[in-house]
């Protein structure tokens, strides 16, 4: 399947920047006419993405961090968020809920959130090379009675 | 990120304002330290009424908040939660450890 729209941005990995990833993505998914609901969701989705490669990938340094959006004719919106910092080493491990190396300003709850929000997750990761999460949404049909 | 504390007695209001992400929950803990340190309250409320985002960052201030109310002997609830704030709280299962309100909060 081929997507029919795409967007790309990169950013370094500043915690100011945790804001604008999550306006960026929810200004592009807005062409699905999303409720506020599914938006809410998707701006939680990635803001835990995106925080997870600020706080875990770059730990010491600043990097980059890119973030893919793809809309598909079925309504389904894929998002891939992409890092070339540390990498995970057990990824079975890191997605556990509590599962926490941030630190008590983390909850370790990240990934649990995204699963339960988004309708799949996929995380592909090598020490040393980076991360990349890949997002998958459907966006619901508006009925008639939204006119 | 705002809060404000209002103080009756030994109960405690503190409201939250603004995004509750990674980079306001820093200096939202700090913040809240200092006016659990003033006012060693016995049972603090957390409004969230003025929240317009929050993350899985705001599930760690809300335990650290738990767990400081712990250390002195007093308890806490948090009340108002807007929308989006709520699906979060529910699916990290917070309502089982903290007292959640169900309130009027909208969005």
């Amino acid at each position: 399947m081929k997507a029919y729209n795409t967007m790309q941005i990169d950013f370094l990995s500043r915690s100011s920047n945790e804001g604008f990833a999550r306006l960026a993505v929810a200004g592009f998914a807005a062409q699905l006419d999303p409720t506020l609901e599914e938006l809410g969701d998707i701006k939680t989705a990635v803001s835990e993405a995106v925080t997870n490669a600020i706080v875990h990938a770059y730990p010491h340094s600043i990097g980059k961090i890119r973030i893919c959006a793809r809309l598909y004719e079925n309504r389904l919106l894929e998002l891939r968020i992409q890092d070339w910092g540390v990498g995970i080493s057990d990824v079975e491990k890191a997605r556990q809920p509590m599962y926490t190396t941030g630190g008590e300003e983390r909850s370790g709850m990240g990934f649990t959130i995204m699963e339960s929000f988004m309708d799949a997750l996929r995380v592909r990761s090598a020490p040393g090379k980076g991360t990349t999460v890949v997002m998958k949404r459907k966006i619901a049909a508006r009925g008639d009675e939204a006119l | 990120m705002n809060i404000t504390a209002a103080r009756t007695g030994r109960d405690l209001v503190l409201r939250l304002y603004g995004e509750l992400d990674h980079h306001a929950a820093k200096e939202a803990m700090t913040e809240i330290d200092r006016h659990l340190d003033v006012a060693l309250p016995l049972r603090t409320e957390l409004d969230l009424s003025g929240v317009t985002f929050m993350d899985s960052s705001g599930i760690a201030v809300i335990l650290r908040l738990y767990k400081r109310m712990q250390n002195l002997g007093g308890s806490m609830k948090v009340t108002r939660v807007p929308p989006q704030a709520m699906r979060v709280l529910r699916a990290a299962s917070i309502g089982n450890v903290v007292t959640i309100e169900k309130g009027e909060a909208r969005q």
